[in-house]
């Protein structure tokens, strides 16, 4: 049978992700795109990281960071009763992280290709930062954005290294579609692979051709 | 820098607050004071610094080797920098620069928002008088208000996208008066437009900051544009300031070669129109009748400055009939060489005093001196007249 727990689960922790990293990655994308101070360079390439690392190095770090026997891993037991590892908050914290670098890229460059007299006019205007940021600076980016939420939902629902290692392949709590697939394999349970596979496919497909006609809409108009 | 000496101009005491200006950055080192009064015009050659003393004064870019002053605030230069949205003044550029993603009501109404600007109005010397209201319990209102000084009420609801160029540049003006700024930033504001656009929203652009009364500092490099807008000028050459004075003070009376150089129209005065057919114009000018060409010609009555270049005066022992249309009487004030030219001031009428250039060769033969009388002939082309909508307002130089 189709293993609608697993795709469900990757849907819930796709759509949960990009929704923590869009309000998350908008500022601070805003902030690498738009200070002057030179060692933002230092923090671009932290974001980065996920990018280059194996998911194996990411897993580790993340396991030894949430943890019981680290500092925030215990605080989570003592106060919820539960590991933070292998849950799926855990694995959400995980989640964001990993993908960290596909929502604040996109929308990195699409910040830095706002033209500046529109935010001088809107500083002399009266509006600060983040007035600036959410009435002229974001609207503009639309594009930007949506780039980096379809990316962001397509890397989590992809992930598989780092949700095996931190997220410990429990059914409907950190068993993800990509993990159910590999199990499935494993077990020589060939049929149910290619079933739950088919449907991650045509899923992941819709998803993504809809997001692409929303960006291409959502594209400023050029000036005449 | 931080900590900056405070800029100190020349300055009556018990004056007027007025705008202390010191930027001090790579090739600019420019220091302006001028009343917080009127327009002033930053008058000079492309790249001298004039834009770089705007975004100072606006609180744009970085904000070391800046000082300003503004009346007893300081917005730069002191302990703490006044951030741009705090200074409640205006800025056009040259481009527009209206927000694409809004129509032009949303745009003229950006500025107000909050109660940010509710309550005392600002500073501004001419506020007195006027009755009290909240500036912006009705913002929609304040809108169409704004609109209408600039002529785009029928623009109201266009998308920002659709604006031709003079359209867009008024959008932008109304969206920068809307908040009533304290201090109206205009850098190059004209210089998108073509034509008869330019020209249109050149006289208008007068109208306007005389009716609003709010103190203005405009950049442009385009002489008749600071001709007809200043109330005083101040011409930046190379990263400094060379001269401040009202226009026909640093246009007839340059103060080195350098500001010469740059503002080249050597007599420059107040005129009015008494008349005119057929593109012919006659305008009396400090008791001196002058025939210019001007199409279309103005209506008796206007507030001119005419502008007359001195290598376009011809100097003659007496007036004889000749293709010139101005033949004015007059007597040599003073008689200065000039490298290879000789400039001869002659005081024609009660107080018209016309510039020419003449080669050495010319002074000698005609015995040009002090207190010899001469004839001045000038043809009708070589007068400029640039409109002003109301006399130049006595300001404080």
């Amino acid at each position: 049978m189709i293993d609608w727990e697993a795709l469900v689960l990757s849907a819930r922790l796709a759509t949960a992700t990009t929704a923590i990293l869009l309000v998350v990655a908008v500022p601070l994308a805003a902030w690498l795109a738009w200070s002057r101070r030179r060692w933002t360079v230092v923090v671009e390439a932290v974001v980065a990281l996920p990018l280059v690392l194996p998911p194996t190095v990411l897993g580790y770090y993340l396991l030894a960071a949430t943890g019981t026997r680290s500092p925030v891993g215990r605080w989570w037991y003592e106060t919820t009763g539960s590991t933070l590892a292998f849950s799926f908050t855990g694995l959400l914290v995980a989640s964001v992280l990993y993908s960290l670098p596909f929502a604040v890229q996109p929308l990195l460059a699409a910040f830095a290709g706002v033209d500046r007299t529109l935010l001088d006019a809107a500083a002399v205007l009266g509006r600060g930062w983040w007035q600036t940021l959410l009435r002229v600076a974001l609207p503009l980016a639309r594009a930007g954005a949506a780039t980096a939420a379809v990316l962001t939902f397509a890397h989590t629902v992809g992930e598989f290294g780092v949700v095996l290692m931190v997220g410990g392949n429990i059914p409907g709590e950190t068993r993800t579609a990509s993990v159910a697939v590999y199990d499935a394999v494993q077990a020589l349970d060939d049929a149910a692979a290619a079933r739950t596979s088919l449907v991650l496919l045509g899923f992941s497909l819709v998803v993504l051709t809809a997001t692409y006609a929303l960006q291409r809409r959502a594209r400023p108009r050029v000036l005449p | 820098m931080r900590e900056h000496p405070e800029p100190r101009g020349p300055r009556e005491p018990g004056a007027a607050p007025s705008l202390d200006v010191h930027v001090r950055r790579g090739p600019v080192d420019a220091r302006l004071t001028v009343p917080l009064d009127g327009v002033t015009v930053l008058f000079g050659p492309s790249g001298a610094g004039k834009t770089t003393l705007l975004r100072a004064v606006a609180g744009l870019g970085e904000g070391d080797g800046v000082a300003v002053r503004f009346g007893d605030e300081q917005w730069d230069g002191g302990r703490r920098r006044t951030p741009a949205r705090a200074r409640r003044t205006g800025y056009v550029t040259q481009s527009p620069g209206l927000f694409p993603h809004l129509d032009v009501r949303d745009n003229v109404a950006f500025g107000l928002h909050g109660r940010r600007w509710a309550g005392p109005r600002g500073r501004r010397p001419d506020d007195a008088g006027r009755a009290g209201a909240v500036p912006h319990a009705d913002p929609h209102r304040r809108v169409l208000e704004c609109l209408g000084l600039v002529g785009a009420e029928h623009l109201a609801d266009r998308r920002v996208t659709t604006l031709s160029g003079g359209e867009a540049q008024r959008v932008a003006l109304a969206r920068a008066l809307a908040p009533r700024p304290r201090l109206l930033l205009l850098d190059e504001p004209l210089s998108g437009l073509d034509g008869p656009a330019r020209e249109a929203l050149r006289t208008d652009l007068r109208s306007l900051l005389v009716s609003e009364g709010v103190p203005t500092l405009l950049v442009t490099h385009d002489r008749t544009e600071a001709l007809a807008l200043a109330d005083r000028v101040a011409v930046v050459v190379a990263g400094t300031v060379r001269q401040v004075g009202p226009p026909t003070a640093v246009f007839d009376r340059p103060a080195d070669a350098d500001v010469a150089g740059v503002v080249g129209v050597e007599t420059v005065a107040d005129g009015v129109v008494t008349g005119g057919a057929d593109g012919l114009v006659r305008v009396r000018a400090g008791g001196a009748e002058l025939t210019a060409l001007a199409e279309p010609a103005p209506v008796a009555g206007t507030h001119v400055l005419v502008c007359v270049r001195a290598q376009d005066v011809v100097l003659e022992r007496s007036p004889g009939p000749s293709s010139a249309r101005n033949h004015l009487l007059g007597v040599v004030r003073t008689v200065t060489p000039q490298g290879a030219l000789v400039r001869v001031d002659v005081r024609c009428g009660e107080s018209f005093d016309l510039a020419a250039y003449v080669t050495r060769p010319a002074v000698d033969e005609l015995g040009l001196r002090p207190g010899v009388a001469v004839a001045a002939a000038v043809k009708a082309p070589a007068v400029h007249l640039v409109e002003r909508p109301g006399p130049v307002r006595p300001v404080r130089p």
